[in-house]
């Protein structure tokens, strides 16, 4: 049967057309489809996070006569929080281009330090989350609160979220090595985590910068 | 322990649900013994349960919406004879608390749980082969979809035996859906079962946007695709785009309901408009979500049975696309009366009538499309003609409910229900039976019976208008929507109508499993031998039926629009087919138990978290991340299906057509 791995069968999975333009020349292979589909759900999840945004929007000055958002939120926190998380995407684009030179060692470092830098961000969330339900700023306060916690908490879900993922694809890479299916996987987790980012972004500016406007 | 789950949950006083109970478990108990004593447990594991194939995963959505259609017309009927019966000094027979609870089932199960699997099935058997594939994107994610669905659909039937189902309208708006004024677990029923099936749904969304764009056979170019992929093109991209707005926003009532948020109570600056915008954004979409890929199904049976191909194709690709952008531009229609001002209520109120053209647009391609054809009256062009007149008029009230001012006066009456009911009955169930019908042969190898097809026709036709014209009366008299009694006399006339309208569609539907069983019984009188029994023009059409589990031995290659015409009429010409061609091994994707898992950890999870039972939850929370992982951990994928049995397979088809080629040429 040597032969049925060399003759590429035209099947939905493998050996497809590498053509990125219309699809006109048949099913497109895995390494383009699977990406693909997952642009597809990190959109889905883009558009997630805007019914969240525009809750937040409406509901942002509904403080029921509680804390406001310049009372509560602490700019300088929120700046080591950002550097982290930023600084653990730039890791992961390290730990991409290892992983594509199949240098076990030092993928494993760059997927490590992502996720640390994932935990001080998480650390740093739990603690301005737990620090606010202290002084009885917690999310059954007020509608802006309930808001407030609700988005930004499901931010951290997804990165708890990714996190998981992590540790499990690193488990994969070394059970497993630079596999086909395990480096797309990879590709897909680094997709993801990079969007974070992008949502994270939105979520500084949206929620800590404009509300602690003098 | 066991939360809030007591022996009081079961409905051990209330007759009703009790007797539905004991049936139903007589029926799945009887049923299970079927099986078992025909051994058929292993078959169905193996050939269905775990299936990856596209085709088989779409049988199983339909099974389950026919199923959920028998459930949610019980539903339909009771609430017809509570209003028929309750009128004047009568109270009927249905307490109010039970009434609530039947109208919002009837909703909820009717939307998410026939109407969307029934769409969705057709869209997983159809695409694939239509774009002349062997399967969709991702077969195993398609699979943990289909399983999503299913427990979503299973815990709102559980709330029948266990505990009570929502009371708050088949959207739960707060604040009644409050746990202030809904402390009970019915709302937590509602909201988790659609959680469920919403994630199965938006994983639906993203596999199919993938498979049209990315998957299709060589020469399928966009313009070249049947109506049908970009009807269903257009519905997962609503879904992807929809769907998470409902994911978030029924989140939030839970959030409210479990952990004490304000983002709709009454107190604490929370706002219940903020519910109804968020759920309308998502449920508008969701009307086209339904109606584009009828839409699909009305064209692909207009073309087929006139003979021609689809009069305007462009235009109808380009409507197509036009419904699904201002789809989402319309969502405050839904609630004229909020209050938003006059400026804001004329921009949706033109709006939602722009979303009239394309629509006119279509109906017209499909007349024209029949206009001079030799149309062949089978079920599905009665239907296809039965929806053109039914939902023109439902598209009229339609455009009548979107001035505002006429809004305000029949805002919330039964001429709403009258006028929703026609559009998705007139408009997606007509589709769903012309397609049930269209399709059958395909899946199974025989056609259903025609003459039993056209009685249920006429009892869906004569029903529907019976049940719902004496409602747009009423609602202009002033009926409000809901009620469980009726308390002016003079309405009874129109009622009694209504219900006889009722119970014709219920005949119609009883008629549907004899016809079932009846073309199963001679079905030998009606084989599909050819593959192609409508002399269709679109790729489904030929492969054989049942079509092989990869489909196509070779992918076609296509040369313009209507692939498959074009390569019958050729080799009609020239009394021949195309060359042998070179067959290959095909890999195909494996079975996978994997969906099945997790839809039963979430619905574990998902009655845990209904009754508060939290060790339980986070049980079925780790026990779905484990077969993830489990999954994510396999060395095998694919299996090979040897080049002899394709060819062997092949050579079959070939003389089979080559047969039927002869048989054809010799007639004309």
């Amino acid at each position: 049967m040597s032969t049925v791995s060399e003759t590429p069968a035209i099947g939905l999975t493998h050996g497809g057309s590498e053509d990125t333009g219309l699809g006109q020349r048949g099913p497109q292979s895995k390494s383009i489809v699977v990406p693909y589909g997952f642009w597809l759900f990190v959109l889905s999840d883009m558009v997630l996070f805007s019914a969240l945004f525009a809750s937040y929007a409406s509901l942002v000055h509904a403080t029921d006569g509680g804390p406001t958002t310049a009372e509560l939120f602490d700019r300088k926190l929120v700046a080591v929080e950002t550097l982290a998380l930023l600084l653990s995407s730039f890791v992961c684009g390290l730990a991409m281009i290892t992983a594509k030179r199949k240098s076990m060692a030092w993928t494993q470092i760059w997927l490590l330090a992502t996720g640390a830098l994932g935990l001080v961000f998480l650390g740093i969330e739990l603690f301005e989350f737990s620090k606010m339900i202290g002084e009885g700023a917690g999310p059954q306060r007020s509608a802006f609160l309930s808001s407030f916690f609700t988005l930004v908490g499901c931010h951290g879900a997804h990165v708890t979220a990714g996190l998981l993922w992590l540790g499990t694809m690193m488990a994969q890479i070394w059970a497993k090595g630079f596999r086909q299916d395990i480096v797309r996987r990879l590709l897909c987790f680094s997709v993801f985590w990079h969007a974070l980012d992008i949502i994270w972004v939105a979520i500084f500016t949206i929620v800590y910068l404009i509300g602690t406007l003098p | 322990m066991f939360g809030r789950l007591t022996w009081d949950a079961i409905p051990f006083h209330e007759p009703i649900p009790l007797i539905t109970s004991a049936v139903v478990l007589l029926a799945i108990a009887s049923l299970g013994i079927w099986i078992t004593r025909n051994k058929w447990w292993s078959y169905l594991w193996n050939e269905y349960v775990t299936s990856t194939d596209h085709k088989k995963i779409g049988i199983m959505y339909i099974v389950m919406a026919l199923v959920m259609l028998v459930r949610g017309f019980a539903d339909a009927i009771m609430m017809r004879a509570q209003q028929s019966l309750a009128i004047g000094a009568s109270q009927g027979y249905l307490p109010p608390e039970h009434y609530n609870q039947i109208f919002s089932a009837h909703g909820t199960i009717m939307i998410f749980f026939v109407a969307m699997p029934f769409i969705i099935g057709f869209m997983n058997f159809v695409v694939p082969l239509q774009l002349g594939v062997r399967d969709v994107a991702f077969p195993t994610l398609n699979n943990v979809s289909f399983w999503l669905n299913a427990s979503g659909a299973l815990l709102i039937n559980l709330s029948l035996f266990i505990g009570e189902f929502a009371r708050t309208g088949w959207l739960g708006f707060p604040p009644l859906s409050e746990k202030a004024f809904s402390p009970g677990v019915g709302v937590d029923y509602y909201l988790v079962a659609l959680q469920i099936s919403g994630v199965g749904t938006v994983l639906t969304g993203v596999n199919f946007v993938t498979t049209i764009l990315k998957i299709r056979a060589p020469g399928m170019s966009y313009l070249r695709m049947p109506v049908f992929c970009w009807t269903a093109l257009a519905s997962n991209l609503l879904i992807i785009a929809a769907f998470p707005v409902l994911t978030v926003v029924l989140a939030e009532l839970m959030l409210d309901r479990y952990l004490g948020f304000h983002f709709f109570t009454n107190d604490g600056g929370g706002n219940s408009m903020l519910y109804m915008n968020l759920i309308w954004v998502w449920g508008h979409p969701e009307v086209y979500i339904l109606v584009l890929p009828a839409f699909g199904i009305y064209s692909e049976v207009a073309s087929t049975f006139s003979g021609k191909p689809l009069f305007g194709y462009r235009s109808m690709v380009f409507a197509t696309l036009a419904i699904c952008l201002i789809s989402f531009m319309v969502w405050l229609h839904h609630f004229f009366t909020m209050g938003a001002g006059g400026d804001i209520n004329a921009v949706f109120g033109i709006a939602s009538m722009i979303i009239g053209i394309p629509t006119g647009v279509k109906i017209y391609n499909w007349l024209f499309t029949m206009y001079g054809g030799r149309v062949r009256f089978t079920v599905p062009v009665h239907y296809l003609i039965g929806f053109m007149l039914t939902f023109v008029i439902g598209g009229l009230t339609g455009v009548l409910l979107a001035i505002p001012p006429v809004d305000f006066v029949v805002h919330n009456s039964l001429f709403l229900v009258a006028h929703f009911h026609q559009v998705i009955i007139g408009g997606v169930v007509f589709a769903l039976m012309a397609g049930y019908t269209y399709w059958f042969p395909k899946a199974f190898g025989f056609t259903l019976d025609e003459r039993i097809g056209k009685w249920i026709f006429w009892c869906w036709f004569i029903g529907f208008h019976l049940a719902f014209m004496p409602l747009y009366v009423l609602g202009f008299w002033g009926a409000t929507r809901r009620m469980q009694h009726i308390p002016d006399p003079t309405w009874a006339p129109w009622l009694h109508v209504a219900f006889v309208g009722a119970a014709i569609i219920g005949i119609g539907i009883a008629l549907t499993v004899v016809q079932l069983l009846y073309s199963i019984k001679t079905r030998d009188q009606r084989r599909d031998v050819t593959g192609d029994p409508w002399d269709g023009r679109t790729l489904e059409w030929l492969t054989l039926s049942p079509p092989p589990h990869y489909n196509f031995a070779v992918l076609p290659d296509v040369h313009g629009e209507e692939a498959y015409w074009v390569r019958k009429q050729t080799a009609i010409k020239q009394d021949q087919l195309i060359e042998e061609p070179d067959y290959q091994p095909i890999e195909m994707p494996l079975n996978t138990p994997t969906g099945v898992i997790v839809a039963f950890f979430a619905a574990v999870c998902g009655f845990a978290l209904i009754w508060y039972i939290w060790w339980l939850a986070i049980l079925g929370l780790i026990g779905a991340f484990g077969i993830f992982v489990w999954y994510a951990w396999r060395d095998e994928h694919e299996h090979i299906i040897p080049v002899e049995e394709v060819r062997a397979n092949a050579r079959e088809r070939r003389r089979i057509r080559m047969e039927h080629l002869h048989n054809l040429s010799q007639s004309t």
